[in-house]
């Protein structure tokens, strides 16, 4: 453990405290791939209604962490996760994988649309978990969805074409429409922007800082310039280990741990 | 036995040659090979290939002209009033002359009779005059190549080029095949059309290519209207496919993203040795256990089932087919990328969602194409219809009927012995260009969008 | 969906009142695929088995033995010991009249035909051929041991059973009297069956052998290795490593892979057409059939081929362009040995489909009844799926036996060739 608190006490204080009010919650989280560990017990809290940025160099974990909490590891075959996450209070291992999810959506670093239309694309999560009671309560999920994502306005006369004809740009708003359609209570973002061009950035950047109202957000960049723009808490991770985590006011101006300040200034990278 | 001596006598010449010339290239350079523009060795195949390349192109010439030569010499000997006859009749004549030499025996007509001694004299000296002429060029091209050796001769350019240019001719077989393919298919299937009108082949009903015997005979006059046999292959063929297609795709769904690594090292070749399998003996196992089972079960319902029906035959090629389509699904499968699958993960699917809804929709060309393949196996296969499936030429579309198919009447009849310019057989190279040109389509059309898919992932 | 009270326990709620419904679909659908494997496997090994129930009994075969008295007046009268009189002598008549010796009670010509119908038809010549090699037996007893007849044979291995109705069974009440009474004296055993080894075809089931069928694929075979492998690796050279990149190299490479999914059976008709009618090549001889294969077997060759040219890493092309070789020695020096073993893979595979291939051989006339092995490729042959085919429809019982065994034989040989060329991969695989 590589957070830099200063007296023990106020430690669990101030974890406790925080953890009371955190949306999700992670403790003692250890990641192996196959023989290799990827994550070294790391201690995390994500805050309801804020967007929390992970930074840190590549290959630091960061992206293997977001996947811990919406359980995306469960597919790698040769992954495996210890430690203890929680969700409202509740171990997100007692929930159903699906029901887990539906409540904590996911936004990848590529652009990912299905190959249907826009509709159905946006449409799918609310159709398979039984959202909506008929078509036109479909349709108006569809809609608020797309709305939310500031995609409606490019896309409302072309919905039956196939999403993967959209822009990249477009492309990853519309699974971000996707991923709010079903109604998640956290959305995972794993460097949405990487693969977009600047103005695309600054679109996704505005809705992100949007979308907080409603959802809880964690977003995985490389980018410091984009955690300094959109978040509110930044963790900066090192080789598997939690180094620092604060508010990102502070992560960016008086970093702690010389290694996260190393990676603001750009000694390392 | 005189082609095996000539091929030792070539080869001796040739390795004579390879001496021959390495051993002039170093003498010229007064034993210094440093001297030499090349390795003394490429000399030597240099003179080689001088000895053999031009013989071997005479001997090429001779094999693909002795019968026509043959043919014009036996033909142009005969009496006038011969030569006159309808090309038909001298085809005709020609076979029995050539059947003659061959039994070694002398027909009664005198003029024939000499025909055949004729024919017999010039195939005696025919190979005396290839040997000289082999021999001859052999000589020829081996005196050329040693007085081009020189020092400054770029031997290695020479050899290559040669070199060069015979891989070059060697990867046109494939064209060259197909051609000829094209035009045996074409040539014969013409004539037939000249004696049964195409649109009557195409969509005829009737087919019974029994040719008559005698003249007055009732029913013998050959009916050539392949319709049923086209219903018949289609029958099978989706016969085929119903049994192909759920258990290939489903198979190739559970092994790429339901079994655990180990499993499918093992179920995947398991399940491509059904693809190694002789297609006799698939025919020979419809024949003996799944057609009498079938019959069985289905008298047992009260079904009157043929002991040839249409179901054993289309049911057990079916199983043929599972690996094509399970493997080609599998790839297909495989190459739709990960990042759909956590799109969809990502939401809260299930696995069976995942794949129904988006893993299958993606890899659907790619599917599409391995069953588009899959058909086109099921509409050539021979060996396991000719054993399972009937010959009567039933319009019918109940899997329990007997009925027959393209391949079935090919090989009926071409199997046995009767005269090659008879409708009958020429019936079969129709049928047989029927059968190259929709497998063709179906190939290409599915190679394409094989293709095509590759690339959209790639 | 409203903006300011986030339905976040009606999500949850939602997916799971349908959580028990989905995953019962879930367990659904992974059934069905374990029941297609499942389906395929079965029908695999019901294939296997039933071949193997019915073919492993003709591996031995039924005997009698015969007490033969050869008397020197019955085959040599004049006592010349002379070959053409030894073999000129009446071998059938004397087998006859030992089996009447042993059962004097026959006496009606019904019966006597059918106890001569226990004794295969070979017992006659068997004799002779003894007789000829040895003919200072003439004048003793001899004990030959003779093949029994394919119906006696059949009631032996129980494929005729005694309590059928006599009407129902190719062998009568009569007959299996007579049977058990030779099994009493000891003279009938069951040993194993050299003769299906090393006979060629009959019409008989207890004389017919594969040996006939399994050299013409050997000679046919032998033609598809000279001409196909070769022709393929220099295909496969030059797309890989000498080919523009033009139009004209696309025509070749869509050939190729077109010719691949080409039916077998045209392959048959280009070489009736071709080879037999316009070049005049000799009917049912392996050498045809071999070039018929070849031209079939060519694009996998080639295929395989290039795949292992593909596989050698451009840094050794490099090094040996480097080193100033021409892009001929390059190849010929250091890329071709690498891909060998590949490219000999590929060529095992491609042999291995060419030897079961059936349809294209019955085109070309190689499906016909030959009784002498071929002792060339230019020798009237069959091959052996063609034998399989040629049995299979044979009505005698025996035969079905005979077929499966021919097909033991054959997927025996497959599956070495198969097992062969995945032990080639294994051994040569290399990790760059």
């Amino acid at each position: 453990m590589a957070t830099t608190q200063t007296a023990p006490s106020s430690i669990h204080a101030h974890r406790a405290s925080r953890r009371a009010q955190a949306k999700m919650s992670a403790r003692d989280v250890n990641v192996f791939y196959g023989d290799k560990q990827a994550l070294f017990d790391v201690a995390l809290d994500i805050p309801a209604h804020h967007v929390t940025a992970l930074i840190g160099p590549s290959g630091c974990g960061k992206s293997t962490f977001l996947r811990c909490l919406n359980r995306m590891n469960d597919v790698v075959d040769i992954a495996r996760v210890e430690g203890d996450i929680t969700m409202d209070g509740g171990d997100i291992y007692a929930l159903d994988v699906v029901e887990l999810r539906a409540r904590v959506g996911m936004v990848f670093q590529k652009p990912n649309p299905f190959p249907k239309s826009i509709f159905d694309n946006v449409a799918y999560g609310p159709r398979i978990h039984g959202l909506a009671q008929d078509r036109d309560e479909l349709g108006e999920i569809v809609f608020t969805s797309l709305e939310k994502a500031g995609l409606l306005d490019e896309v409302r006369d072309r919905l039956d074409q196939p999403g993967t004809g959209l822009s990249g740009g477009q492309q990853q708003r519309l699974c971000i429409a996707r991923a709010i359609a079903v109604n998640p209570e956290v959305i995972l973002m794993d460097e949405p922007c990487s693969a977009l061009d600047p103005i695309a950035t600054a679109r996704i950047e505005e809705l992100i800082d949007e979308l907080r109202e409603h959802y809880t957000i964690v977003i995985v960049t490389h980018s410091m310039q984009q955690a300094a723009r959109v978040s509110q808490r930044t963790a900066f991770l090192h080789l598997g280990e939690l180094v620092e985590v604060g508010d990102t006011q502070d992560i960016f101006t008086n970093p702690r741990d010389e290694r996260t300040q190393g990676y603001i200034t750009g000694r390392f990278g | 036995m005189q082609t095996l001596i000539l091929t030792i006598v070539l080869l001796a010449l040739t390795a004579a040659g390879f001496r021959l010339g390495r051993r002039r290239a170093l003498a010229l350079a007064g034993g210094r090979p440093k001297d030499l523009s090349a390795l003394p060795r490429y000399y030597g195949v240099y003179v080689a290939l001088w000895v053999f390349v031009p013989a071997v192109a005479v001997l090429a010439v001779w094999y693909a002209l002795e019968p026509s030569v043959l043919h014009a010499l036996v033909v142009g000997g005969l009496p006038p009033e011969l030569q006159a006859l309808p090309e038909a009749e001298l085809g005709l004549l020609y076979s029995d002359i050539r059947n003659a030499v061959a039994l070694g025996t002398t027909p009664d007509d005198s003029a024939i009779a000499a025909a055949v001694a004729h024919y017999r004299s010039l195939s005696a000296s025919a190979p005396l005059g290839l040997g000289a002429l082999a021999l001859a060029v052999t000589l020829a091209g081996g005196g050329i190549g040693l007085r081009l050796v020189s020092p400054q001769l770029r031997a290695r350019r020479s050899v290559e080029t040669v070199v060069r240019a015979l891989l070059l001719v060697s990867s046109t077989i494939a064209v060259f095949t197909t051609i000829g393919i094209v035009l045996s298919l074409l040539f014969e299937a013409v004539r037939f059309f000249r004696l049964v009108p195409i649109t009557e082949f195409l969509f005829g009903l009737e087919w019974s290519p029994q040719t008559a015997i005698r003249p007055d005979q009732v029913g013998s006059t050959g009916a050539f209207g392949a319709g049923p046999v086209f219903a018949g292959t289609a029958l099978i063929s989706v016969i085929a496919m119903a049994v192909a297609a759920p258990v290939g795709l489903l198979s190739a769904i559970y092994m790429a993203e339901y079994a655990p690594k180990r499993a499918r090292a093992v179920l995947k070749p398991l399940l491509e040795i059904l693809a190694g399998i002789p297609t006799v003996v698939y025919g020979f196992f419809a024949a003996l256990t799944v057609a009498p089972f079938i019959r069985g079960f289905g008298s047992s319902l009260g079904l009157d089932v043929a002991s040839e029906s249409a179901l054993a035959a289309g049911a057990v090629m079916g199983v043929m087919i599972i690996p094509f389509v399970s493997s080609l699904s599998d790839d297909a499968i495989a190459a739709v990328p990960n990042s759909l699958r956590e799109g969809a993960y990502g939401l809260g699917a299930t696995r069976s969602e995942t794949i129904r809804q988006v893993i299958l929709p993606a890899a659907l060309p790619g599917i599409v194409g391995g069953l588009l393949l899959g058909v086109s196996r099921a509409i050539g296969e021979t060996m396991i219809v000719v054993m399972a499936a009937g010959l009567a030429a039933n319009l019918t579309a109940n899997p329990f009927d007997a009925v027959t198919t393209v391949t079935v009447q090919i090989v009926t009849l071409l199997t046995g012995d009767q005269e090659f310019d008879s409708a009958k057989t020429l019936a079969a190279f129709a049928l047989g260009l029927m059968l190259f040109l929709v497998t063709l389509v179906l190939n290409v059309i599915a190679l394409y969008v094989v293709r095509r898919y590759r690339e959209q992932y790639e | 969906m409203s903006d300011t009270a986030p339905a976040r326990p009606a999500t949850a709620e939602a997916v799971a009142r349908g959580l028990r419904r989905r995953y019962a679909a879930e367990q659904r659908f992974r059934l069905y695929g374990m029941a297609a494997i499942g389906f395929a496997l079965a029908v695999l090994t019901i294939l296997f088995a039933t071949v193997v129930a019915n073919g492993w009994s003709a591996f031995r075969q039924t005997y009698i033995q015969l007490d033969l008295p050869l008397e020197a007046a019955d085959i040599d009268p004049d006592g010349t010991r002379d070959p053409a009189v030894l073999s000129r002598a009446d071998y059938e008549g004397l087998v006859k009249k030992t089996l009447r010796g042993m059962f004097p009670d026959v006496t009606n010509r019904r019966e006597k035909r059918e106890l001569y119908d226990l004794v295969s038809s070979a017992a006659a010549f068997d004799l002779r051929d003894a007789v000829l090699e040895d003919p200072s037996l003439v004048g003793g007893t001899f004990q030959l041991r003779v093949p029994a007849s394919d119906d006696l044979d059949m009631y032996m291995k129980g494929y005729i059973r005694a309590d059928s109705p006599e009407d129902e069974r190719r062998i009568s009440d009569r007959q299996i009297a007579r049977i058990e009474a030779l099994r009493e004296q000891g003279r009938v055993e069951t040993g194993f069956n050299l003769g299906f080894f090393i006979s060629g075809d009959s019409r008989e089931p207890e004389l017919a052998g594969i040996a006939g069928a399994a050299l013409g694929s050997l000679w046919t075979m032998l033609v598809v290795l000279i001409l196909s492998f070769p022709l393929g690796v220099m295909a496969a050279i030059y797309l890989e490593e000498f080919a523009p990149r033009n139009r004209w190299t696309d025509i070749i490479e869509v050939n190729i892979n077109n010719l691949a999914a080409v039916p077998s059976i045209v392959f048959g008709l280009l070489g009736l057409a071709v080879f037999l009618n316009f070049f005049g090549l000799p009917r049912s001889a392996p050498l045809v059939g071999g070039m018929v294969l070849a031209l079939m077997t060519l694009p996998t060759v080639i295929i395989a081929g290039r795949a292992a040219l593909q596989a050698v890493p451009p840094s050794i092309r490099e090094a040996a362009l480097g080193l100033g070789a021409s892009r001929m020695q390059m190849v010929g020096g250091h890329v071709l040995p690498l891909a060998m073993p590949g490219m000999l893979t590929g060529a095992i595979i491609g042999m291995a489909r060419a030897l079961g291939e059936t349809a294209p051989l019955l085109m070309i006339g190689m499906v016909a009844f030959i009784v002498d092995l071929p002792k060339g490729p230019l020798d009237a042959a069959t091959a052996l799926p063609v034998q399989i085919f040629l049995w299979a429809d044979s009505p005698e019982r025996a035969f079905v036996e005979r077929t499966s065994a021919a097909t033991i034989v054959l997927l025996v040989f497959l599956i070495c060739m198969n097992l062969g060329a995945v032990l080639l991969r294994r051994k040569f695989e290399r990790r760059w």
